[in-house]
């Protein structure tokens, strides 16, 4: 028996070599949710080159199994995504979860326990109702009153009284993020008509979060092959390596909690900084894939994960900075915003990074984007998830 | 590979209803049990974990609440499975062998008791096809045990046999919530009678791990994993041999289960029948103790019970009583999925 010591272990250089999305739409009428996940796995096989003997085991997650009637869905899906034989493992932790499943995926490389994983998540919620799925009376507990739409609403309240941010700068996101999904084939919303006086004047749903302001409820899937050093140097493409990965998690509700500026996003992104080596966010990262289900939640994570002081991230936003074009570009993809099959959410934003840094992004690629961040949180901002990923290898 | 161990293993009472009681109330004491056999803090521990399913619970994001109960403030490195708590200590397992953290605390829990189970399980069937029938999981573990019956490989009184035997070696088991002589009772489904089949329960479970020389710090005998792997098989019965489980013993392989014999196997087998198909598909002989601790026919609290098979066979080691173990957790219908930990203590 060895003797061994808690000390450091060398990690695997984990690499993102191949990724799959679906067009996402409000309803897949022509597909199963079997058809749906192998549709995105078999893209991100083929951008890889890889078939479905050349991977190891598979990491699926899905917000609540309530959004489609299925429980535990993996194991029906497991013949769908070539895993018979294989360890499969299912990651729900609320609307991070896509940004869970990659980084338990990434682990499982990082740790050498296996050499190419294929991870994937899903939503498919035209096969009921979200709100229905998040809205079930539970016996002394708080209903989430009127989907999440309802639960945030106040809590950007709180940040426009915090800031003074005037009350145009909601409007903005979503109609920059709008346009930007105009360049993304991908994307679920696709207004080609969209126009700022569109945003201000559609109809107020949770004071102050208005019809455009929000995300819309897609059907859709979006995979990634994640693979060790010696996979990334058989890409046919350029890799994205992982410099950094981490998950925060904090209670919903008690006293002491800023639910403006969660104390778990602060040090989750902290804590992928330290790993990547990133002293100045703003400067150092060239495109940023954040989690923005309601318009207003851009400046708010824009302080929250560091990019500006606290009470300034509106101004970032306001001054064009997050635009396309702009000194740091904020969703380039369109975002949740334009795009939302929850459980995919997160992952699709972990994959958009990666496209950045890749290069292949299309017509919304960032130029020369060599460092991008995927953020995702889920619950009631309970839960983070982050990763950096850059066009080179991590140097330590 | 880096050396991995469980260092405490803590589990609630298993009870047929505990409708006093929330989520979070059950696994609150369970929790700080485990936390005071190793003295450390929620605050000292570098990676939580749970299992769970929001469809026991009747509501979306059920675990969100529970998280409550470890205390999650300052935040912590944390996530969940929607899988029994087996896979969590997986997915831990594999954040320790990264380095990133030389601790994980990992814990599931099911309340099983306010819906009907068998109507529940049925939900996590080919939602398009197979579903819509509402086949219940005793009906399939029956369809199972009929086809080990009509292969030769057992017959009713065997199976009875084992229920016996489990339900007495629950009898020193003091969580456990059925015990001693139980009569095997009518049919629920033939071949399978009542005392074939596991009782409805809830409970919880939770374990610590530890790496290397921080987990023999915590523990007087930690349980080392010398290996663990889980593999699942097609979904519809009707392609698989329901005789066997191959996952199991690829799983098993994979674990260097095969490399040198156990004296010690817990085994998630929630009906009879399945304990025959996992004994075969482990090569376990006679003389290895098999589910000392009743098993699931004894106590199965849905989405603990797995965890619950790896927690008794680790404690055993902590005790002395085990040098070499094997413990194993299953999920989906008739043996679908399967997990399997090899835990070795160090030579005495």
């Amino acid at each position: 028996m060895s003797s061994t010591v808690s000390g450091k272990v060398n990690k695997e250089p984990v690499a993102v070599v191949g990724i799959g999305q679906t067009k996402h739409v409000a309803a897949r009428k022509d597909v199963s949710l079997a058809g749906l996940v192998r549709e995105a796995a078999k893209r991100a096989l083929d951008d890889a080159q890889l078939t479905w003997a050349d991977i190891d085991a598979v990491v699926i997650g899905k917000a609540p199994d309530f959004f489609e009637g299925v429980m535990m869905p993996e194991l029906y899906l497991a013949d769908a995504l070539g895993a018979v034989g294989k360890p499969m493992l299912r990651v729900h932790t609320a609307g991070s979860v896509g940004g869970s499943t990659t980084l338990v995926a990434s682990n499982l490389v990082a740790s050498r326990v296996h050499k190419t994983v294929l991870t994937l998540a899903f939503e498919k919620q035209s096969e009921s109702n979200a709100m229905w799925g998040l809205s079930l009376p539970v016996p002394f507990q708080q209903p989430l009153l009127a989907g999440a739409g309802g639960f945030f609403a106040p809590h950007v309240r709180a940040y426009m009284r915090r800031t003074g941010a005037p009350d145009h700068i909601g409007s903005l996101v979503a109609y920059k993020d709008r346009r930007n999904a105009l360049k993304n084939p991908y994307a679920h919303l696709h207004e080609k008509d969209i126009t700022l006086e569109k945003v201000q004047s559609s109809p107020m749903l949770w004071d102050p979060v208005r019809y455009s302001e929000t995300c819309p409820s897609s059907d859709g899937a979006c995979a990634m092959i994640l693979t060790d050093r010696a996979g990334a140097a058989r890409s046919p493409h350029p890799p994205a390596w992982m410099h950094g990965g981490a998950m925060r998690s904090e209670p919903t509700m008690f006293a002491g909690k800023d639910s403006v500026s969660p104390q778990a996003g602060k040090d989750c992104a902290a804590d992928v900084y330290r790993q990547a080596g990133i002293k100045d966010p703003r400067r150092e990262i060239d495109a940023v894939e954040m989690y923005v289900p309601f318009s207003w939640y851009e400046p708010m994570w824009l302080e929250n994960l560091g990019f500006a002081a606290e009470g300034e991230g509106w101004k970032l936003t306001e001054s064009g900075v997050t635009e396309l074009d702009g000194d740091l570009p904020v969703n380039a993809s369109g975002g949740v915003l334009s795009t939302n099959p929850i459980g995919a959410s997160g992952m699709i934003r972990f994959a958009e990074a990666a496209l950045q840094v890749r290069g292949q992004a299309g017509e919304h690629q960032v130029e020369g984007a060599r460092k991008a961040l995927g953020h995702a949180y889920g619950g009631g901002s309970q839960f983070f998830a982050m990763w950096l990923v850059g066009s080179e290898p991590p140097t330590s | 590979m880096r050396e991995v161990a469980i260092v405490a293993f803590a589990q609630s009472d298993h009870v047929r209803t505990s409708d006093e009681q929330s989520e979070v109330e059950m696994v609150m004491p369970v929790l700080h049990q485990v936390l005071e056999q190793t003295g450390l803090k929620t605050s000292d521990i570098g990676f939580t974990c749970s299992g769970s399913s929001d469809y026991l619970a009747g509501r979306a994001f059920s675990f969100t609440m529970t998280l409550d109960g470890v205390g999650a403030w300052p935040p912590i490195s944390e996530s969940h499975v929607e899988m029994d708590g087996a896979w969590a200590m997986y997915e831990a397992w594999v954040k320790l062998l990264t380095g990133e953290v030389d601790t994980a605390l990992v814990y599931s829990y099911g309340k099983s008791s306010p819906g009907s189970v068998r109507d529940v399980l049925t939900r996590q069937l080919d939602p398009y096809y197979v579903a819509p029938l509402w086949p219940d999981a005793v009906a399939l573990a029956a369809l199972q045990a009929q086809a080990l019956i009509d292969a030769g490989e057992t017959d009713e009184p065997a199976l009875a046999g084992i229920a016996a035997r489990s339900r007495e070696s629950a009898s020193t088991n003091s969580h456990a919530q059925l015990t001693g002589s139980v009569p095997q009772g009518d049919y629920l489904v033939q071949p399978l009678r009542k005392g074939d089949c596991p009782p409805v329960s809830d409970g919880a479970v939770a374990v610590i791990l530890a790496a290397g020389d921080k987990a023999r710090e915590l523990c007087e005998r930690p349980a080392w994993i010398r290996g663990m792997d889980h593999r699942i098989e097609a979904h519809s019965l009707g392609v698989r041999d329901l005789t066997d489980s191959p996952s199991t013993r690829l799983a098993a392989e994979r674990a260097g289960v095969f490399e040198r014999p156990v004296d010690t196997a817990e085994l998630h087998a929630p009906f009879t029948s399945q304990e025959v198909v996992l004994r075969k598909a482990l090569g376990l002989g006679d003389d290895v103790t098999l589910n000392p601790s009743g098993g699931a026919l004894a106590a199965n609290p849905v989405m603990a019970a797995g965890l619950l098979r790896i927690g008794e066979a680790a404690a055993r080691i902590h005790r002395g009583e085990s040098d070499r173990a094997v413990a194993h957790a299953t999920s989906g219908p008739c043996l679908q999925q399967n997990l399997v930990a090899v835990l070795e203590g160090e030579a005495r």
